[in-house]
């Protein structure tokens, strides 16, 4: 980011303001971390609900007759699968199969397509997609024409459902439909980055503060709460989502990060698919690990992880996991090593503190259960 | 915001108490406020030696990691046990049940060189 470029708000900036939350730099973005505190934020959304902006997020546009076979070519998933209204988690990967970023597509029609992208990378993206994609598709920067909300936690559906022309119950985790929330033409998607069930939901930008406070009046009453990005981190973290910086970079592979399941060799071309077909062949070098702490001290981005008295990795996130009340992160470590329960120490503060290697989710409501009785 | 004026301060957000030759230590109100939600806090073991303007522990928030700087010079006396098993009590009674350590002094004119409330007050508002 050069540092002549103006930190940018969105829509919502003066109601976060008024709500005192406290605003970060993020991405090139003021961004509200939190409202009234991390912890209580985090739990009202896996116990009721809570409302993030999330405006911040890139929206690119693919489309024209050759939409498909250009966002095939730039995707690690199998695009061709999408039904009209439905979502896919993917990657764009570069040809030695590093990640530009991972996103969630979006299929309108057969010649109409929406990534929604990281903050952090939208115009690397764009200017990727536009570089690999655009001699076959007309390549739209959106981010600007959309405010993005994220409704999430139990009781969303019924709470947009007070506020929405469509009958949710219809539209299916990882599915979309256009409707209209608060009087404003939105795009309703069953997705979200906490776990929990709930929405995303786009709109015009200058509409976002009407959906915002139709959405903040219609749960008033369940106890709707704004939550920032602080809990939306320990929220992705506890379901062990990655993190585009932290657990996903150019140098990291989804295969490395455990992904499988979202790259398509059986495709016929895409940027970075040699790369990884080799390594799936080959096999990886190290591999993301989910780690919990058996002693006390929190794992940190960056801090080391050994075996007996050997570096085997980094830290990626790590945080005091609020629904589960332990400290939990990920990382990478050879491959070799990371069989599950195996004993690490991780460095905090030159001190080796005993950790050991634990399955990804931390959290179902299975695991709370056990933790509360 | 609460600025009791029975303590002293340092720029670096710690309070001192000082009963005879023992200061407590503690982080103020301001400090747990910054710091959001705290759930780690690493204190020294009794009889360690703290160095004013040096690092005597840490404090961790859901996301953040801080040091703690001493405030004064001495040997650690007795520290709260009770916060490092509860160290969320730092947000609810920053000034009282959060107290971190007990120190006897081996310098007790460096309290000279600390904030009042009065002053401590000033400098936070202009830290904004």
């Amino acid at each position: 980011m050069s540092e002549n470029k103006k930190i940018k708000i969105t829509p919502l900036h003066q109601i976060h303001k008024e709500l005192n939350a406290r605003l970060v730099p993020f991405a090139g973005w003021e961004m509200p971390v939190q409202y009234t505190g991390v912890i209580e934020e985090h739990l009202a959304v896996r116990k009721g609900v809570g409302l993030f902006d999330v405006s911040h997020m890139g929206e690119i546009e693919v489309s024209g007759t050759k939409a498909l076979e250009a966002v095939q070519i730039i995707t690690t998933n199998d695009a061709s699968k999408l039904k009209d209204g439905q979502v896919q988690y993917t990657f764009l990967c570069y040809p030695n199969g590093g990640v530009v970023d991972d996103v969630t597509l979006y299929k309108f029609s057969d010649t109409r397509y929406m990534f929604c992208v990281n903050a952090s990378n939208t115009e690397k993206d764009f200017n990727w997609i536009k570089e690999n994609a655009g001699k076959l598709s007309d390549v739209k920067d959106m981010s600007s024409r959309f405010g993005q909300l994220a409704i999430q936690g139990p009781l969303s559906e019924e709470i947009l459902q007070n506020t929405c022309n469509l009958d949710l119950s219809l539209i299916r985790y990882y599915h979309f439909l256009h409707g209209n929330v608060a009087g404003v033409d939105a795009i309703i998607s069953r997705t979200g980055y906490t776990g929990e069930d709930g929405f995303e939901i786009y709109m015009p930008w200058d509409a976002t503060v009407k959906v915002w406070q139709g959405l903040m009046e219609a749960g008033n009453r369940f106890g709707i709460k704004p939550i920032g990005l602080g809990a939306r981190d320990t929220l992705r973290l506890e379901m062990g989502f990655p993190l585009y910086g932290n657990e996903l970079n150019e140098k990291t592979t989804p295969l490395e990060a455990g992904l499988h399941r979202f790259i398509n060799l059986d495709k016929h071309h895409f940027v970075g698919r040699d790369a990884l077909e080799k390594q799936a062949i080959q096999g990886i070098q190290r591999k993301l690990i989910g780690i919990e702490m058996t002693e006390s001290g929190i794992p940190r981005s960056g801090y080391k992880i050994f075996v007996k008295d050997r570096m085997v990795g980094e830290v990626t996130s790590g945080t005091m996991s609020p629904s589960l009340g332990k400290a939990i992160g990920m990382g990478y470590i050879e491959t070799v090593l990371a069989s599950m329960g195996a004993e690490l120490n991780i460095e905090v503060r030159n001190r080796r503190i005993a950790a050991r290697v634990t399955k990804i989710p931390f959290y179902t409501k299975k695991t709370v259960q056990t933790a509360v009785n | 915001m609460e600025f009791p004026k029975d303590v002293k301060y340092t720029k670096e957000h710690e309070w001192v108490r000082v009963e005879g030759n023992i200061a407590t230590v503690g982080v103020t109100d301001y400090a747990q406020d910054s710091l959001g939600d705290v759930v780690y806090l690493e204190l020294p073991q009794d009889g360690a030696n703290v160095t004013k303007d040096e690092t005597f522990g840490v404090v961790e928030s859901v996301k953040a990691v801080s040091d703690l700087y001493s405030p004064i010079s001495g040997t650690v006396a007795e520290i709260n046990d009770a916060l490092v098993d509860n160290p969320e009590v730092i947000n609810d009674d920053p000034y009282g049940d959060a107290w971190m350590l007990k120190v006897e002094m081996s310098s007790p004119a460096e309290i000279k060189e600390l904030l009042t409330a009065d002053e401590y007050k000033k400098y936070v508002e202009e830290e904004k």
